[in-house]
């Protein structure tokens, strides 16, 4: 299991990747962590004839708080962010998302902007980019461009990234006061994908939530957001009966496609279960 | 043949500088450049765990990784760690309490637990089984194991003087 | 003599029992092990492989001229060019009447018969070169239609696999014993059931490897192997190739895992040698993930319906059994794939009283993976059915679970005993065995915890599997079916000039302790201290003829040969202390490799001493008596085709009714194994086989599409049991040694795997009892639990 032949280039400016996607198209691939790329080339399901390598990227380094906004270069490792005292503060949802992410030695490498720009329906990354309604930094030689996260996941393993773009950085409002985030995923073992995960955010005060957002993931073919069963918690006090009609209302906003391992009609059952207990858990936060 | 590239790296200490092929991964690097061949390939997709080495102070998959983007990493496999001497009682748990059998897991299990007990001088059972759940092992049923990483934190906090964490 | 004037006890029993760290871990423990991919040799080239990417196929073309063109490759060879040098196999033996399968070769000739048979073998620089020019090779295929549900393959509109066969059913076997009918047509309680055993495979961490290296001047071909089995490979490789077989020499260095699935003859390995003798170089095969789960063996895929009658007072009166079984298109060579299905029908029922029995097995072929003998054979599926029922009619009868096999276990005074299926059954300790685990587990207050937790709406269960395990097989097993499957070993032993002492044996080493069992009982048998001797396996050149390491048989066998040599060389060695201090030998003793004065203890001379003189001043010693320092003893199974030993595991688990997940808590495992050589290693065994067997629950399952492909092929895909999941397992023992060897000990090799499933299963069932269902299809998935509990629709 060995990857096929490829070029290889490092770089040091965004100016030289565009050059290089100028002159090799969709034949380069940019690697960051490598801890998706890496394998698929050794399956050969990837073959790129050019890999770029942006870890000296200074562009895409760093996290940084920008008033209401944090910013994290996409290069950004995963254990960076699960040490960061700025991430901790201003996105706790990302915060507690990133134990989930497969293990200790995947995440030392993998990087956040590699798994928003892979897009694996299943991934936790990409859900809390958009339960934080998050906006991606994208850059490219004609310059910078910025993308909701609602825009962004556009399919399986599809963006709204185009040949010769470079995702720089995402930002992220910075939760507010009393501002929850919680995610929570069913798994038969830890650090696999979850069967069903669920990335959400709100504010809990007297028995209700205000802005909740339930973003989905494992569940269709990009992370999805269920607004239909947010709306049925909007009223007041939140009952067993409010949540048993959000849950009922999840099928209104998506029919979980299967895979190998669950069902569509398991993925359903299971996305309910989890809605209900994220809400209780939001409601606990307070 | 395949193109090759220069890197500079440092493994276990030694700064060299080597010819990489390009496609070759850290892993067969370590194994068939150097002749480390602690670190096992046991699934070539990240899931396994037997080629987990350390990355610039952190454990990673070895076979996540091209070599050649390890140019100015810092590398460390059992080799070198075992040769350090500084987990000498780690592996003495693992052999005082049968921790292995074929021994193809081991390498990755003790690169592992090392990182582990160094952030967490007292982890929990449920502790030493989340940070090795990266690492399959078909031999042990991983029970023998939990009890040489929980003994040797329960040695080491034993031996450091009081208050002097 | 440095060792004279102190005095020296005879022990006791020496290093036996007695929990020994293994001295050859160490090396592991450094990095320093040595497998088979470490090894690099001149000119060593790499080998990879097109593979069918069908389930079955017919092959109309195959165009290999663009791999030959990319540089660094040295060979591309088809099956028909490999079927020149290797002579076919099939799969059968004498013994199982009326098996039948087709002639397999290395590489598939006209047809591949599952997704993943090797087609093409290239030989190149590298292994990315190789897999390089495997992309190159254009093979014209016309699919096939596919077997692909074994409970079709026998139906007149399914296609048969191989046409000169007649059909797809590759062996049938119907036992009966008592009269089954009567007693279900009197008892009061019947319960039934239909079980299902995932398909599921060994997964070594490391995968199968070798370098065969032929040398031609000679027509010498050394194979690095990690292979259980290097004599049987020996044999295989001389006459499929026409090689002299002392010309043949196989090496197993460290081997990364094996339970089962590297003593079978697969068609890459012969590939490899085929490549190394055609071109003369060595020729290195290491199977990547994605080959080993096509074609590592499969196990188990088994579907039984089942039936037991009991009587009103829980008493077992008859089982019925109708198992069947998936093999893929192949029965295995040289061992045969009808050995699960034939010990699973016969080990039903093992652990009880049950005067009668009718079981029906049906093996047919399909377009899979081939499957074949994999840890605890057949032992799982006999015991999932076996404790189910049991588990069953206790629910009916509302009996303990505990209770119900209290009164079912076959007792003490009723040794020895023949089971319904024929089994002899030497000496078992059920009875113990069930009480010191109500003891360990501390059973009525788990009960009483479980109640209350209920009333919480927790839902816990406790599962019990009482079982019976297969060891030590002698001929029987293989021999007198034809194969060439050595059943008797061998042990060289050794004194050095040193005074230290050699042990080459037949039994080879896989992590589980051989080399290190071997060295207690040399040492206790010998007398001489532990760490002066050193024990070598694996080296078909090196070491004496055997069977090597298979169905929990290293140490009750491998141990007697050891224990003979160390006899025997014991004889020598006073025999000359003797002569040299001018007294009888029997006056004589040999205590911590010292000779003693055998009534007083006194020390007179070390082995030092001896060996000093025996090797390098025998002129001091009478004329014509020539000190035999190096002796050679084998050892043949007696008295029994195979051993038996037995015990009870326990199962302790919260079952989530809302997402269906099971969170395993605690399991405990009481086995006897007779004599305990070391415990350190057996509790490691009996863990390491739980571990498997609780994968077999809850995850692992080969999943194939219906056009036959696999669809979970990859270490992500498959799920295997991870540290999280798994509990701690409390292990304790009640020891019957077998009276058939001085040594005592029985086996302990698959004890875990045997009855680790069934115990979750009953477990889960315990928990889902208030909700009147159950389940019988492993792995108990999230989705059938959901789907039993009606929480989804069923499918």
């Amino acid at each position: 299991m060995k990857a096929s032949a490829f070029d290889y280039a490092r770089v040091e400016s965004l100016e030289e990747v565009f050059a290089l996607f100028a002159e090799y198209g969709d034949e380069a691939r940019i690697i960051a962590g490598g801890q998706t790329l890496v394998p698929a080339m050794a399956m050969r399901v990837a073959a790129p004839a050019l890999l770029i390598d942006i870890s000296r990227l200074e562009a895409l380094q760093g996290i940084a708080r920008n008033g209401d906004r944090l910013r994290i270069g996409a290069f950004t490792r995963y254990v960076e962010l699960q040490h960061s005292p700025l991430v901790a503060e201003a996105a706790p949802l990302l915060h507690r998302a990133i134990p989930l992410i497969a293990h200790e030695a995947i995440r030392s490498r993998g990087t956040f902007g590699g798994s928003l720009a892979n897009a694996d329906p299943a991934s936790e990354m990409p859900a809390c980019a958009l339960a934080l309604e998050a906006v991606m930094v994208i850059a490219n030689a004609e310059g910078e461009r910025r993308v909701a996260a609602a825009d962004f996941f556009q399919g399986l393993y599809q963006t709204a990234l185009e040949p010769g773009d470079v995702l720089v950085a995402v930002e992220i409002p910075v939760a507010q006061d009393g501002m929850q985030g919680v995610i929570e995923e069913l798994v038969r073992r830890q650090g696999d994908y979850a069967m069903v995960g669920l990335a959400a955010t709100g504010k809990a005060a007297n028995g209700m939530l205000s802005g909740p957002r339930f973003v989905f993931f494992g569940v269709g073919d990009r992370p999805v957001l269920a607004t239909k069963a947010a709306e049925a918690l909007a009223d007041g006090p939140i009952s067993p009966e409010h949540i048993a009609e959000a849950q009922a209302a999840l099928a209104q906003d998506f029919t979980p496609l299967g895979d190998i391992h669950c069902s569509p009609a398991t993925k359903a059952h299971l996305a309910r279960v989890l809605l209900g207990r994220v809400v209780s858990r939001l409601l606990e936060h307070r | 043949m395949d193109p090759t590239f220069p890197i500079t790296l440092t493994v276990n200490g030694t700064e060299m500088v080597r010819e990489v092929p390009v496609r070759q991964t850290l892993a067969d690097f370590l194994r068939q450049t150097l002749g480390l061949t602690a670190t096992h390939v046991g699934c070539e997709h990240g899931v396994c765990g037997a080629c987990t080495v350390r990355i610039d102070g952190r454990i990673a998959r070895a076979c996540l990784t091209f070599a050649i983007q390890c140019d100015g990493a810092a590398i460390e496999t059992l080799e070198g760690m075992a040769e350090s001497g500084k987990i000498a009682d780690l592996q003495q748990a693992f052999h005082r309490r049968n921790a292995l059998q074929c021994g193809f897991c081991t390498s990755g299990m003790l690169v592992t637990a090392a990182q582990l007990l160094e952030e967490n001088p007292r982890p929990s059972r449920e502790e030493i089984r989340e940070i090795i759940s990266g690492n399959y092992c078909r031999c042990t049923g991983y029970h023998a194991i939990v009890d040489a990483v929980e003994e040797t934190a329960e040695a080491r906090a034993k031996s450091e003087p009081e208050g002097a964490r | 003599m440095s060792a004279e004037g102190k005095a020296i006890r005879p022990a006791a029993t020496g290093y036996i029992g007695q929990p020994v760290p293994r001295p050859n871990a160490r090396r592991l423990l450094e990095g320093r092990g040595r497998y088979t991919d470490d090894m690099v040799l001149n000119r060593m080239l790499h080998v990879a492989f097109v593979r069918s990417p069908y389930a079955h196929a017919r092959i109309l073309a195959i165009d290999t001229e663009a791999a030959r063109a990319v540089p660094g490759v040295a060979a591309v060879v088809t099956g028909r060019d490999i079927a020149e040098i290797c002579q076919p196999w099939v799969g059968v033996l004498g013994h199982f009447p009326g098996l039948k399968s087709a002639p397999q070769y290395p590489l598939a000739v006209e047809r591949s018969c599952w997704q993943g048979e090797p087609v093409v073998a290239i030989a190149a620089e590298t292994r990315a070169i190789a897999e390089d020019a495997c992309e190159k090779v254009l093979v014209e295929w016309e699919e096939l239609p596919a077997v692909v549900d074994m409970q079709t393959a026998l139906a007149p509109e399914t296609p048969v696999i191989h046409e000169e066969l007649g059909d797809n059913l590759a062996f049938g076997l119907e036992l009966k014993a008592g009269s089954p009918e009567d007693a279900f047509a009197k008892t009061a309680v019947v319960v039934e059931e239909t079980f299902s055993f995932g398909r599921h495979t060994g997964v070594t961490l490391e995968p199968r490897s070798l370098i065969a290296d032929f040398e031609p001047g000679e027509r010498r071909l050394t194979v690095h192997h990690a292979t259980q089995t290097p004599y049987q490979m020996q044999d295989v490789y001389a006459r499929h190739f026409g090689l002299d077989e002392e010309k043949v020499r196989v090496v197993a260095p460290d081997v990364g895992g094996s339970f089962g699935l590297k003593l079978h003859v697969y068609g890459e390995e012969m590939a490899t040698c085929a490549l190394s003798i055609l071109l003369g170089r060595p020729v290195k095969f290491v199977a990547d993930r994605l080959e080993s789960f096509l074609t590592d063996i499969h196990a188990r895929d088994h579907q039984v319906r089942a039936r037991m009658a009991v009587s009103a007072e829980g008493e077992i009166l008859a089982m019925d059994v109708e198992d069947v079984t998936g093999i893929g298109p192949y029965s295995v060579y040289p061992r045969t794939s009808a050995v699960e299905g034939n010990q699973a029908i016969r080990l039903m029922g093992g652990p009880y009283r049950m005067p009668n029995y009718h079981g029906v097995l049906k093996v047919v072929f399909q377009n899979k993976t081939p499957t074949c003998q994999y840890r605890a054979v057949g032992h799982p599926i006999a015991c999932g059915v076996t404790e189910g029922l049991v588990d069953m009619a206790a629910r009916r009868l509302n009996l303990d679970p505990l209770e119900i096999r209290r009164r079912n276990v076959v007792t003490a005074e009723m040794y020895p005993h023949t089971s319904p299926t024929g089994y002899f059954f030497e000496r078992l300790s059920h009875e113990e065995c069930i009480a010191k685990i109500e003891a360990m587990m501390n059973y009525s207050s788990l009960r009483e915890e479980q109640a209350r937790l209920r009333e919480q709406g927790i839902y816990r269960g406790i599962g019990f599997a009482t079982f019976i395990e297969i060891t030590n097989p002698g001929p029987a097993f293989y021999g007198v079916g034809g194969a060439r499957v050595s059943s008797q070993d061998g042990c060289v032993m050794k004194l050095e000039p040193s005074g230290r002492v050699r042990c080459s044996v037949s039994v080879t080493e896989q992590g589980q302790g051989t080399e290190t069992v071997m060295a207690q009982i040399a040492a206790t048998h010998l007398g001489v201290k532990l760490d002066s001797v050193t024990v070598l396996t694996g080296d078909t050149q090196a070491t004496p003829y055997g069977g090597a390491t298979w169905a929990s048989r290293g140490a009750g066998i491998g141990g007697m040969t050891v224990l003979r040599a160390a006899q025997a060389l014991r004889g020598k060695l006073l025999e000359l202390a003797g002569i040299i201090l001018q007294r009888g030998p029997e006056t004589l003793d040999l205590r911590e490799g010292v000779i003693v004065e055998a009534d007083t203890g006194m020390a007179r001379m070390d082995l030092a001493e001896l060996g000093r003189i025996a090797y390098f001043r025998p002129d001091t010693l009478p004329p014509d008596f020539h000190p035999d320092l190096t002796v050679a003893r084998h050892y043949v199974p007696q008295g029994l085709p195979f051993a038996f030993t037995n015990g009870i595991q326990a199962s302790h688990l919260e079952l989530d009714p809302e997402t269906g997940l099971v969170r395993l808590l605690d399991h405990w495992v009481v086995e006897d194994c007779g004599t305990i050589l070391n415990p350190l290693l057996v509790d490691e065994q009996v863990r390491g086989g739980v571990v498997q067997g609780l994968g077999a629950a809850l995850f692992e399952e080969c999943l194939y599409n219906e056009a036959g492909q696999m669809i979970n092929g990859s270490l992500a895909d498959y799920l295997l049991p991870m540290a999280s999941e798994m509990p701690d397992i409390h292990v304790d023992h009640v020891s019957t040694p077998t009276q058939f060897t001085p040594l005592g000990a029985k086996g302990v090799g698959e004890a875990g795997t045997a009855g680790a499933a069934a115990a979750v299963m009953n477990a889960v069932n315990d928990a889902l009892a208030p909700f009147q269902v159950s389940l019988a299809q492993m792995p108990f998935t999230p989705e059938r639990i959901l789907r039993a509990l009606g929480k989804i629709p069923s499918s």
